[in-house]
């Protein structure tokens, strides 16, 4: 569909930025939940950190409020024994006229080692390690409508805990696709480990043009769509949507496409409920949904500390590595 | 000067002539083409074996900007491109700064070109004061200063009763405007092509109905107001065939295309490269089959560059917040040489539709090399390469073919019989 992306890997094919899953083989996604799940073990320590990253200055630079994925990822880096400051960039230089470029290039002069970036333009992450600071290892805290990977990554762990083998598995994704970066880096990761049945629910406001591409079934009737399906990942639905005429009301929408306790029982009967969060009850789903023990939503925040360390630590290893072999390449120039 | 031309391929499609014949040029003019007249005696010889002679290209859309944006450009710079890129005419944009909307901007560009252009400007007019889409440009002003047509640019007008006044007021002084069909609220927030590439770049979308949208009711108020219409810059080829079926019911428009919407596609966006950011957008595959089909059959008379030079600060962030254009001019014959390359047009057609073609939609004097003609050709090399790059006359260096290797060589531009770009 698309090819790799070499930007993201060193060399040896390691990782050492992290922009999207387009491109990732499913050794790498294997790789990284392989590790969560190691981490997941550090977390349940009363000493709960490890030293892989001591000495290391991770910088979260938001330039969109977030606090689930800028905790977690705080969280992630200082269990790495990393140092870690966190700017929230939208209230700080940038009101003041400075360019993205220039707001991290003085994080770079500060001897930052990697960037956890948020930003709202899609491609944003990709500019910054194409463009702005090649040498630091950038890792995409979402883009825009573009992507979301470390989110995929934790959802595909909570989905592996909890459901094994992807081979196996028909998993809805719900609700308003078209905006969702997180649907898109679900998608790709799906499709990479070998998903067979991935769907898709949402009326054709929400959804992109060119869904098929990434190889899913479109239902625009949810009782359709969530029949036998092992996973259900709802999306968070925004009010601006029914201001822009996407969608008549949120009431209108629930009784579409809300997941309330009967159209769960159209799935497996040990079908598990996920959603990115912050939740929306009564929106696109119902309280007894969200509360009750099929919902993953609670698992998915602490498996993303795991996986947010596995990316982290592997992501800076990879970056290493390419510093050396950087190095040994221009030492080797040099000899002739 | 009395120059002779020895030895080259002349292939002028406006006189149907394709031969090896030598050119006399005298004051400017061609004055004899094959045999040498009576009493000529030459004072620079041009060798021009296994070189093609052409009328030099008119390029009917590029922003030159100046006045106002000095950073991305001015007149000086950027007909040197367009002297690189084979090109003897343009018509540059009035989104300048002050805009062209006042015959004091179209003359301080028509004098900036006549004392440091290398080649022929012809400034389009704002259709609009300040192409605020509300009260009209003194056009017949402008008409009488200088510009060759009004344009809105991408700018709606503020309501469709302003717009069909304002035809019909054009219409009443037979003007030639210039629509470039985008509807303002089906694009608005859209970056890129609605499709597959940008759904998956998470790119908000420009939708195929943007331009067919307002394609159809510029038609229909063309038609009614009886104005003499040129289509600017389609993208799609939905749009080439509302085009056609109107030229069929006898509608005197024409259209042109950008030459890079004949080689690039919304494929383009998939490493989020700003120098792709263009507006209106790159479209599918598809859509750039029909703009060729449409290019061939003649729908589209006109290929133009609709260059647009910036400093690189403006191509330095992430794509949605990036400047959109390219900078092209100076490619538009090695461009065209990769259009007949690939099989997309031939010799003769590419040449039509960069020559005669706009020069008919404009209503320029330009554009063919019959005898008595301003002697406005090029010499280029079919078989050689241009390393793009090398050597670049643009301020802007946003364009995405820098790097690669083009066919054809532009080896000598002449302008009135001077020659105003050479090289090896």
């Amino acid at each position: 569909m698309t090819p790799a992306c070499p930007l993201q890997l060193n060399d040896h094919g390691r990782l050492r930025h992290f922009l999207s899953l387009d491109g990732l083989p499913r050794e790498l996604l294997t790789e990284i939940l392989d590790t969560a799940d190691s981490f997941l073990e550090v977390g349940a320590r009363a000493v709960k950190k490890v030293p892989l990253m001591r000495g290391m200055t991770v910088c979260n630079v938001f330039f969109e409020n977030s606090t689930r994925t800028r905790t977690t990822f705080e969280l992630a880096a200082k269990r790495l024994s990393a140092d870690v400051i966190t700017l929230n960039v939208s209230t700080s230089s940038t009101s003041k006229g400075e360019t993205l470029t220039d707001t991290l290039r003085t994080l770079e002069a500060m001897a930052a080692d990697m960037f956890v970036m948020r930003h709202a333009d899609s491609g944003a992450a990709h500019f910054v390690a194409e463009h702005v600071s090649p040498n630091v290892a950038i890792i995409n805290g979402g883009d825009g409508r573009h992507a979301h990977p470390t989110q995929g990554m934790l959802d595909m762990l909570t989905i592996r805990r909890h459901k094994g083998d992807f081979s196996q598995l028909k998993v809805a994704i719900v609700g308003d696709i078209l905006h969702s970066r997180v649907a898109r880096s679900n998608m790709i990761a799906l499709k990479t480990l070998g998903c067979p049945d991935i769907r898709v629910i949402a009326p054709k406001t929400l959804l992109p043009i060119g869904l098929e591409q990434y190889g899913v079934n479109v239902y625009h009737n949810i009782d359709q769509g969530l029949k036998d399906v092992d996973v259900i990942i709802m999306l968070r639905l925004q009010r601006e949507r029914m201001r822009s005429g996407l969608l008549p009301s949120e009431s209108e929408f629930y009784r579409l496409f809300g997941l309330s306790e009967q159209r769960l029982a159209l799935a497996h009967p040990e079908a598990i409920v996920m959603h990115p969060g912050p939740i929306n009850r009564g929106v696109e789903i119902d309280s007894s949904v969200a509360d009750s023990p099929r919902a993953m939503i609670l698992n998915q925040v602490t498996y993303g500390i795991a996986v947010r360390m596995a990316v982290l630590s592997m992501t800076m290893s990879g970056q290493n590595e390419q510093r050396h072999l950087d190095a040994e390449k221009a030492m080797q120039q040099e000899a002739r | 000067m009395r120059i002779q031309i020895s030895g080259a391929r002349l292939l002028d499609p406006a006189s149907q002539l394709d031969q090896v014949c030598d050119i006399f040029i005298e004051g400017g003019k061609i004055a004899a083409l094959g045999d040498k007249p009576a009493g000529f005696s030459v004072e620079q010889l041009i060798e021009a074996r296994d070189l093609i002679a052409v009328p030099g290209l008119v390029d009917i859309n590029a922003s030159l900007r100046e006045p106002g944006y000095g950073r991305k450009g001015n007149i000086a710079s950027e007909t040197r491109a367009a002297a690189a890129g084979g090109v003897t005419s343009l018509c540059c944009t009035p989104f300048t700064k002050p805009v062209l909307d006042t015959p004091a901007v179209a003359e301080l560009i028509l004098d900036q070109a006549r004392d440091h252009g290398a080649a022929r400007v012809y400034p389009l007019g704002a259709f609009t004061q300040g192409l605020a889409g509300d009260n009209l440009a003194e056009l017949v002003t402008l008409r009488d200063a200088g510009c060759v047509a009004f344009t809105n640019g991408l700018v709606p007008f503020a309501s469709n009763r302003l717009l069909r006044h304002a035809l019909e007021y054009a219409a009443t002084f037979d003007l030639t405007v210039i629509f470039q069909p985008q509807d303002p609220e089906l694009a608005e927030g859209g970056i890129a092509h609605e499709g597959a590439a940008a759904s998956f770049r998470g790119l908000s979308g420009i939708p195929e109905t943007a331009e067919t949208v307002a394609l159809s009711r510029d038609l229909l108020l063309v038609e009614q107001s009886g104005v003499r219409a040129h289509f600017s810059q389609i993208t799609t080829a939905r749009g080439a065939k509302l085009i056609a079926k109107a030229q069929q019911r006898g509608l005197p428009v024409t259209a042109d295309v950008a030459m890079y919407q004949l080689i690039l596609t919304d494929e383009a966006l998939l490493d989020f490269s700003s120098l792709y950011h263009v507006q209106p957008p790159l479209r599918s595959l598809a859509d750039r089959e029909g703009l060729r089909q449409a290019v061939r059959d003649g729908v589209i008379s006109a290929i133009a560059s609709h260059h647009q030079p910036h400093e690189a600060d403006a191509k330095q962030d992430p794509f949605a917040a990036t400047e959109p254009g390219i900078s092209s001019i100076e490619l538009m014959l090695p461009l065209a040489m990769s259009l007949v390359q690939e099989g997309v047009l031939d010799l003769p057609s590419a040449i039509q539709r960069l020559t005669s073609g706009p020069a008919q939609a404009m209503r320029l004097n330009a554009g063919s090399l019959s005898v008595g003609a301003r002697a406005d050709l090029v010499l280029f090399d079919s078989n050689g390469q241009t390393l793009v790059g090398d050597n670049w006359q643009s301020k802007g260096s946003n364009c995405p073919f820098i790097g690669h290797c083009l066919p054809g060589r532009v080896r000598y531009t002449m302008l009135n019989g001077r020659i105003s770009f050479k090289q090896g």
